[in-house]
């Protein structure tokens, strides 16, 4: 029903999505309006639904892995890693050096090409007609060239086996690697200076949607989301999986946690994974990329359960496995930061104008296919 | 007469580039003469008032048609080129085609007319959107005595008759019964009245400093080179140059052109007013939004640019109706640029700048026009009239527009 | 003069006409050759793939509604500078340009007047 408040206005109930153009994916929220007003937001998900962590109860172990690229398939080797990493933890497998650096080289890549089309989509969803979006991609399709000389496939890599990786660095794609890393400053500072000279986009992102660090940390956010809004937390930090504790960078916070804080977060960091990937591509060692003790038929991990997480691009991506000592997972579960990092929609866009839900919600950078699995 | 004296005429026509189109229409009413003659009639005057008429309405509809076509492969082009792609190119040399496959598509797509909508008024509101659109540029002073019509309240015309889109897209907006298109329309309203107090304002600045309504006496009063070379358009003038910007920014949120696209605001309200259009009906609104933005920015040149007036002495061998089309040309690219350039606004900010800016530094603007006047209209009230509008122009943005947005008041911790 | 009305009648006339003719092609290209087939969901309103349930037409904000009152009083009184523009500054004496400066004053005054007020705020 339509309600009338004081001045006799009527609040109009609009529904943005599943077939909306910037709703990224089919993503659904019930907004009231009251003018160009929200003054209530409903998200509704599950179009997407794929049921996938129920069929992974029916699969073996290591036939889940091609699926988790479809979970956020805009950077699909992290969500590789993060359930490589909880198997790992499950059945206390090591892993070789040279496989870490090989995970940390191509996690630290995706994680820059999904900043990258954030501050392109961003623009999209402020009416920018695509103009930062193409650029942005430009640069993203350089880097999934490189992961499809690395895993034969741009997007779906299927690239990390329990106990290392599924194949070692071709001749000559480290260089190629390290020759791309070096020329991307540039595109970035450049990308910078256009984007935050430009007082449309400042007054568009600054002061929307701010989010204080209590109600983030009391909602579950994480990635650039937390820290945007000035808590210093990266689970590259907390927990040191991989050889993250022997690379030297830092973790970048905001002070006002608006979609511009966590806007320039993404740019920040990129520049920290640059940092990291140039050490990586400097102390990357020789020797095995697998660890052979794991079989990959027949790989029956003990009874037990465990949580492994790592810092995806858009959080802290999380799996609980439970192992009742079969060839198959008894229990399954993904923790998705773009789901979780979703909570707290409705309270930062209630009381802005219809135009800031997009760019509150474009500012989350979430993924459907995560969101929904 | 006979047939060969009038092909005779048209080599010698040639070679006067200046007033080929006023010589081309002498002879195509002395052609119907020569009809006349040839069943041997005296043809009535009448007849060829209407077909002057005729030929000046045809000619207006057919030049801003094919421009409209031209400006919309060529916008796709080149904003393909600032976005990194390449723009249409398969229909015909460079995508020349590209406007009459599009043609074709609109013509033969079905009409879907949703089960809801109010379908008259549905389908009305695309040609009340397209008849002010198409009349306008009727006003407009092409080159030396080129003016289809030369009323002497022409500007107070233009602004009554290109005030009739605002209707038709509340129309459209209305009549759709769609939450999106109800937005959009609120929202083009909102925005347009807006944006028409400064767009007519920098207009009666103008006519105040040129003493005329009448397009063709503006650009005329804006004839002649300052000392010898620099030329006295209004827009080199400080007071002109404000009203220039003003008049520049309300004709963008008047023909809803990007940064000012939030009636149509694609990624908030899908389509706003034209989601419920398709076919034809909806090349209609195209196409209105296109020529209306030609005729507005004819205005502009009229107004500030010096309408066909060459910017300089030496350069006025090219004809002075090519000089109104190359500075139209400019300015439509420049509207693809900005477009290509610039994300959207918000409406309460959209709306904040029409008001709380726009509007006092247009009467900042008269002010100064008025102090340029009396002040002999010479250097002197050039630097008065610049101190004039400097003024309201800093107080403004320091003091009224106290949320400062920059990168840098922002402050980033790194741990390690 | 009369001449320059006629033109305008004919073209307001043509300009009519103009849109009409590539509907009514398009109208008879759909009934010969593509025929429409209207459906429930094709002729639904659009609302993201939803039924669009309530209604739509309903009560704005009354806000809007002072933004046009307000536009209404600047746009008269713009109108009201037409006359003075027709003459020019060439040809409006001195008191005639004293009253222009004092009517703009009370325009501006009333501009500030609405902005004191808050009325320019979008809410």
């Amino acid at each position: 029903m339509t309600e009338a408040d004081g001045a006799g206005a009527q609040t109009l109930d609009v529904s943005l999505g599943p077939q909306h153009p910037s709703t990224h994916g089919v993503f659904r929220m019930n907004v009231r309006m009251d003018g160009e007003t929200v003054v209530k937001l409903q998200p509704v998900f599950g179009y997407l639904h794929r049921n996938h962590e129920k069929l992974a109860e029916g699969k073996s172990w290591l036939g889940s892995m091609p699926f988790t690229d479809r979970l956020d398939y805009i950077c699909p080797i992290t969500n590789n890693w993060g359930y490589a990493l909880a198997v790992e933890k499950l059945a206390g497998i090591e892993v070789p050096d040279r496989a870490e650096y090989i995970r940390v080289i191509v996690g630290e890549m995706t994680r820059i090409q999904n900043h990258t089309a954030f501050l392109g989509f961003i623009l999209g969803d402020m009416g920018a007609w695509g103009s930062a979006l193409m650029y942005a991609f430009r640069e993203r399709e350089k880097i999934l060239d490189l992961f499809e000389g690395l895993t034969g496939a741009r997007m779906m890599a299927n690239y990390m086996r329990f106990g290392g990786v599924r194949c070692d660095l071709p001749a000559g794609w480290l260089e190629k690697a390290r020759a791309y890393i070096e020329t991307y400053p540039a595109f970035l500072d450049e990308m910078e200076k256009f984007l935050t000279g430009n007082e449309i986009l400042l007054s568009r992102l600054q002061g929307v949607g701010v989010m204080s660090a209590e109600r983030a940390i009391n909602g579950g956010l994480s990635g650039p989301v937390l820290r945007a809004s000035g808590v210093d937390y990266d689970i590259r930090k907390v927990d040191g999986y991989g050889v993250y504790p022997r690379l030297k960078f830092r973790v970048p916070r905001g002070t006002v946690g608006d979609c511009f804080d966590r806007f320039m977060l993404r740019i920040l960091e990129i520049r920290e994974s640059i940092q990291i990937l140039q050490q990586a591509f400097a102390q990357i060692p020789q020797g095995p990329i697998l660890n052979p003790a794991v079989k990959t038929r027949g790989f029956k991990p003990p009874v037990g359960e465990a949580y492994g997480r790592i810092e995806g691009p858009k959080g802290e991506l999380g799996f609980h496995l439970v192992s009742d000592g079969g060839e198959k997972p008894y229990r399954y579960h993904i923790r998705p930061p773009s789901l979780i990092n979703l909570t707290l929609l409705e309270e930062m866009c209630v009381g802005t104008k219809i135009a800031d839900v997009m760019v509150i919600l474009g500012s989350i950078d979430i993924v459907l296919g995560e969101v929904d699995r | 007469m006979n047939f060969i004296d009038l092909l005779k005429r048209i080599p010698e026509i040639c070679k006067t580039p200046e007033t080929l189109p006023l010589e081309g229409k002498k002879l195509i009413l002395d052609f119907v003469t020569w009809l006349g003659s040839l069943v041997g009639i005296a043809v009535p005057p009448w007849v060829l008032t209407l077909v002057n008429i005729l030929v000046v309405i045809v000619a207006i509809i057919a030049v801003f048609l094919i421009m409209f076509a031209l400006m919309s492969v060529w916008e796709r082009k080149i904003l393909a080129r600032a976005q990194n792609r390449y723009g249409p190119n398969r229909v015909g040399p460079w995508g020349l085609f590209q406007p009459v496959a599009d043609g074709i598509k609109m013509l033969t797509k079905e009409d879907i007319v949703p089960r809801n909508a109010d379908k008259v008024v549905h389908f009305i509101a695309p040609i009340v959107m397209l008849v002010p659109a198409l009349i306008l540029p009727v006003l407009l002073p092409y080159g030396r005595g080129m003016v289809a019509i030369d009323l002497s309240v022409g500007i107070l015309f233009f602004f009554a008759v290109g005030a009739g889109s605002e209707v038709a897209i509340f129309l459209a907006g209305w009549s759709s019964r769609n939450k999106y298109s109800i937005l959009g329309a609120m929202r083009a309203i909102a925005q347009m009245i807006s944006y028409e107090l400064p767009l007519v304002m920098s207009a009666v600045i103008v006519a105040l400093v040129a003493g005329t309504l009448s397009p063709t006496g503006i650009v005329e009063a804006q004839g002649g080179y300052q000392f010898g070379f620099f030329p006295n358009w209004f827009v080199f003038t400080p007071w002109g140059f404000v009203a220039c910007v003003l008049f520049y920014f309300s004709a963008l949120a008047e023909s809803n052109r990007s940064p000012f696209d939030l009636p149509e605001g694609e990624s908030e309200l899908v389509a706003g007013h034209l989601t419920e259009y398709s076919g034809f009906k909806y090349a209609l609104f195209f196409m209105a939004e296109y020529v209306g933005m030609f005729a507005i920015n004819g205005l502009l040149v009229t107004l500030f640019l010096g309408g066909y007036q060459a910017p300089l002495p030496f350069l006025t061998f090219i004809p002075s109706w090519c000089w109104f089309f190359i500075k139209l040309a400019f300015l439509a690219f420049s509207l693809v640029w900005v477009r290509a350039t610039m994300p959207r606004f918000r409406i309460d900010q959209m709306m904040q700048f029409a008001w709380k800016f726009m509007l006092p530094m247009s009467f900042a603007a008269l002010f100064s026009a008025a102090a340029w006047h009396y002040a002999g209209r010479g250097l002197l009230g050039w630097g008065i009239s610049a101190v004039l509008v400097a003024i309201p122009y800093f107080a403004l943005g320091y003091f009224c527009f106290t949320r400062h947005h920059s990168a840098d008041n922002r402050r980033y911790l790194f741990s390690e | 003069m009369s001449y320059d009305y006629l033109l305008l009648t004919i073209f307001l006339a043509i300009a009519l006409i103009f849109p009409l003719v590539p509907l009514g092609l398009a109208w008879l290209w759909a009934r010969t050759l593509s025929p429409a087939k209207p459906g429930h969901d094709k002729q639904a309103t659009y609302e993201c793939g939803l039924e669009s349930e309530k209604p739509v037409q309903i009560q704005f904000q009354a806000h809007y509604y002072l933004y046009a009152l307000v536009f209404l009083v600047f746009d008269v009184e713009t109108v009201f500078l037409l006359p003075f523009a027709a003459m020019g500054f060439v040809n409006i004496p001195v008191v005639g340009f004293l009253s222009i400066m004092l009517f703009l004053l009370l325009l501006v005054e009333s501009l500030v007047w609405a902005w004191a007020k808050g009325i320019l705020e979008w809410k």
